[in-house]
C-alpha cells in the first residue's frame, strides 16, 4: 500500500507521545458522553424513541429516491432552486458556479461536514473564493490550517493556551490570554464583521423535510442564521440521506439529536428554512459522492441513517485516546470508519481496524446502528479483497486461526495468561500496537470458562 | 448522458432496500406534573429568566425597569411602541446591527427544553433575534406545550421561515468551558403574558 497519509496505529502513537494531553483528550470526551447518559435518563421513552429514529431512517432508505423526487418538487415550489451533484467535484463546481455567478468572492460558512467530505474550502480558495467558517471551533482550526477532529467538537483536541496563542497572532488578543469569555468575545467581534459584510452564505442541513421542501439547521451559536439572514444568496448542502418523510418526524429527531450529542435537550436554534426572504435567493445542493453505493453494500447500508450527533465517538475508547486527526477522514470515529472504506478503501483500510469492538457506539447511537458489527463486517470484506493494512497483518492471521478453532482459543488462552504472568515483555510488544504507551493489566488468573467450569458443580 | 439527477436516483432504485413501513408509533406524552414549572426549570438551566406579567401595561412596565438606560431598543410589540426607540422599519436587515434589545413576539414555548417557536409571521427582518444584542420573547402563558411532538402538532405550517429557540447563543468549543454570547443573542427573558 503506497499513501502519504499515516494509518491510525501510526498516528495514535504519535498522539499518545504526551500521556498527561491524552488523559484529558479522553477525560473530556467521556465527561460530554456522560452528559447524553444524564440527558438520555430524563425520558423514560428514551428507547422507544430510537427504536422510531431507527424505523423511520428505515423507511427513508427505502423509499429514497420517491422522498427526493418530493422534496425537490416541494422546495422548487417554495422558490428554492435545487441543484444535484454526483460526487465532491461537482458539488464543489456548482458552488462556485453560483458564486462566480453572483460575481461574489467571499462566503461566510457554518458547519457542514458535507463541505469537510467534499474539501470544497480548498476548492474554492485554488479558485479565488475566501471562505470563513463560522463556527467558533471550525474557525479555530481553519486558522490552524487543520480539519475539525470532531464532528460536533471540532477544536476538542486543543487546549485553551493553543487558542490563545492562535488568537493572539490572527485576531490581536493580549499574549498569554486564555479565558475562555475572552477568546469568545473576540472571535465574536471579528465574525460579526464578516458576517455583515458577505453576500453568500453556505450552510449545512441537518434535516430535509420531504412532505414540505423545508430544511433544518441545528446550531447553538446562531452562525448559520446570521449568515443566511444577512446574505443575498443562501446555499445549502446535503448529503441525499438527511431527507426525512414528514415534518412531525422532526419530534422524534430533535429530541434525540441535541441529548445524544452533548446533552442538552436541544440546540439554542433549530432552524426551519423553507423559502427565501423577499429578495434572497436559496440554493440546495443534494450529494451522492458514494452514498448510493453504501445504499447497495447490504451489511453496510444502515450507516446512511446516521444523523452526525458524534456520540461514537465520544463513546469510543480508542478515539477518545487517539483523537480525529489520526482517522485521516472527513468524519472520524466508529461512524467514519465505516463511511470511509466505501469512499476508498485503499486509503481508510486501516480505520474498520481501529476499534476494539467493544460495542459501546451501537449502545449510544441514537438511530441505532450497528456500528460495531459493521466494523467487524469490513475487516472481513477488506481481508478478502486484500486491503488489510501492513500494521495489522501478523496479528490479523494469527488471530482467524485462534478464532477458527475455539479449542485451540481456550488452551492458547491458557498458555497466554502464563506467558503474560511470566514474561509480559512478550504481549507488551512492539509488534502488539495496542499496548503502544500502556501498561499491561495484570492478567487474571483464570479465565471465566476456566472458573465457570470449576465451579458450576459446586 | 444522463443528468446527475437522475443518474443518482436510478441508483438509488438499484441499490435501495426491499419496502417497509414508517414505524406505528413515533409521537409520545411527556405528562409532566406541571408544564409551566418545567419550562421553567428547563430555562434556568439555560440561563433565563422567566417574568409573569398580567397584561401590556405590566409588560412595559418591566420592560422599562429591565432594560433601563439601554439605547436602541427595538420592539414588534404595538403596546411598546413608547419604550422602543429604534424603528426595525428599515429595508436592508444590515441596518439592525446596531440593536441593542429585542422584545418580540412569539408563538408559543416548549416545556421540555426552554425552546419558544418564533416565525416570520412575528418578525419583520429574520435577522432580528439573532443580530441584536440582548433577547426578550413575549408569549402567551397559556401558550405552552409539553413536548416536541405536541410542538409539531400545533406547527402545521412552518410559513417561509421559523426557528426553535431555547436561550441566548452559547459556545463550549474553547476546552468545553460553557461561555453565553457566542454570535447570536447575549442575555434571553421570556415573558408570560396573562392576558390574552
Ligand atoms: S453513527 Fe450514530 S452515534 Fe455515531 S454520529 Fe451517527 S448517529 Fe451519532
Amino acid at each position: 500500500m503506497s499513501k502519504t497519509v499515516m494509518e491510525h496505529a501510526e498516528a495514535s502513537a504519535v498522539f499518545n507521545r504526551d500521556e498527561p494531553y491524552v488523559n484529558w483528550h479522553d477525560e473530556t470526551l467521556w465527561f460530554v458522553r456522560q452528559k447524553r447518559d444524564k440527558s438520555s435518563k430524563q425520558l423514560p421513552e428514551w428507547e422507544e424513541l430510537r427504536e422510531a429514529a431507527s424505523g423511520i431512517k428505515h423507511y427513508v432508505l427505502a423509499h429514497l429516491d420517491e422522498l427526493l423526487i418530493s422534496f425537490e418538487q416541494k422546495a422548487k415550489e417554495n422558490g428554492v432552486q435545487v441543484h444535484w451533484a454526483a460526487n465532491a467535484a461537482e458539488h464543489n463546481e456548482i458552488v462556485l458556479g453560483l458564486l462566480k455567478k453572483h460575481k461574489i468572492d467571499k462566503m461566510v460558512k457554518s458547519k457542514s461536514m458535507l463541505t469537510e467530505e467534499c474539501h470544497m474550502n480548498e476548492f474554492l480558495s485554488k479558485n479565488g473564493i475566501e471562505v470563513i467558517d463560522t463556527d467558533l471551533g471550525e474557525r479555530i482550526v481553519q486558522l490552524r490550517n487543520e480539519p475539525p477532529s470532531h464532528i460536533v467538537l471540532p477544536a476538542i483536541h486543543l487546549k485553551k493556551k493553543d487558542i490563545g496563542d492562535l488568537f493572539h497572532e490572527h485576531l490581536g488578543t493580549d499574549a498569554g490570554a486564555t479565558d475562555p469569555q475572552y477568546l469568545t468575545e473576540a472571535a465574536r467581534q471579528h465574525l460579526r464583521d464578516k458576517f455583515l459584510t458577505r453576500r453568500a452564505a453556505l450552510t449545512g442541513v441537518n434535516f430535509a423535510v420531504a412532505e414540505t421542501g423545508g430544511f433544518v439547521v441545528s446550531t447553538n451559536e446562531g452562525n448559520a442564521d446570521m449568515g443566511a439572514h444577512l446574505a443575498d444568496i443562501h446555499i445549502a448542502c446535503m448529503g441525499f440521506e438527511k431527507i426525512i418523510p414528514k415534518q412531525e418526524h422532526l419530534g422524534v429527531f430533535l429530541r434525540l439529536l441535541a441529548r445524544s450529542a452533548t446533552g442538552q435537550p436541544i440546540t439554542t436554534y433549530s432552524s426551519h428554512f423553507k423559502k427565501p426572504r423577499e429578495g434572497q435567493e436559496m440554493h440546495i445542493v443534494i450529494v451522492d459522492n458514494g452514498r448510493s453505493t453504501q445504499l447497495g453494500r447490504k451489511d453496510f447500508r444502515n450507516s446512511l441513517k446516521c444523523i452526525r450527533c458524534g456520540a461514537c465517538m465520544n463513546t469510543c475508547p480508542v478515539y477518545r485516546r487517539s483523537g480525529g486527526h489520526s482517522y485521516h477522514n472527513a468524519v472520524a470515529g466508529p461512524i467514519g470508519s465505516i463511511l470511509a472504506p466505501n469512499l476508498d478503501m485503499t486509503k481508510n483500510a486501516d480505520l474498520p481496524f481501529a476499534s476494539t469492538l467493544c460495542g459501546s457506539c451501537s449502545n449510544v447511537c441514537p438511530v441505532k446502528i450497528d456500528i460495531h458489527e459493521q466494523l467487524y463486517k469490513w475487516r472481513q470484506v477488506l481481508a478478502k479483497e486484500g486491503y488489510v493494512p501492513k500494521s495489522k497483518e501478523i496479528g490479523i492471521r494469527a488471530m482467524s486461526t485462534v478464532l477458527a478453532a475455539p479449542r485451540f482459543y481456550q488452551w492458547s488462552g491458557r498458555l497466554g495468561r502464563t506467558v503474560m504472568r511470566a514474561m509480559p515483555f512478550m504481549v507488551n510488544n512492539a509488534l502488539n500496537p495496542w499496548y503502544k504507551q500502556r501498561d499491561m493489566p495484570e492478567p487474571p488468573k483464570e479465565s471465566f470458562r476456566d472458573w465457570y467450569v470449576r465451579n458450576r458443580k459446586n | 448522458m444522463m443528468s446527475s439527477r437522475d443518474s443518482i436516483l436510478s441508483q438509488i432504485r438499484q441499490n435501495k432496500p426491499e419496502e417497509v413501513a414508517l414505524p406505528a408509533v413515533t409521537t409520545f406524552a411527556s405528562n409532566f406534573a406541571n408544564t409551566e414549572d418545567k419550562f421553567r426549570e428547563m430555562l434556568a438551566a439555560i440561563y433565563t429568566e422567566v417574568i409573569v406579567v398580567k397584561n401590556l401595561e405590566e409588560l412595559a412596565q418591566k420592560a422599562e425597569a429591565l432594560y433601563q438606560g439601554i439605547v436602541n431598543r427595538a420592539t414588534t410589540i404595538p403596546a411598546l411602541s413608547a419604550w422602543a426607540d429604534f424603528s426595525l422599519n428599515v429595508s436592508d436587515p444590515h441596518e439592525l446591527e446596531t440593536v441593542e434589545i429585542a422584545i418580540v413576539q412569539a408563538e408559543f414555548g416548549v416545556a421540555e427544553n426552554g425552546a419558544v417557536w418564533i416565525s416570520d409571521q412575528y418578525l419583520p427582518h429574520r435577522v432580528l433575534p439573532f443580530i441584536t444584542q440582548n433577547l426578550a420573547f413575549v408569549i402567551p402563558r397559556n401558550a405552552l406545550v409539553d413536548n416536541m411532538h405536541q410542538a409539531y402538532v400545533r406547527l402545521q405550517d412552518t410559513l417561509g421561515w421559523g426557528c426553535f429557540i431555547a436561550g441566548p447563543s452559547k459556545t463550549a468549543d474553547i476546552e468545553q468551558s460553557l461561555v453565553i454570547g457566542a454570535h447570536g443573542a447575549r442575555s434571553m427573558v421570556i415573558f408570560l403574558l396573562e392576558d390574552e
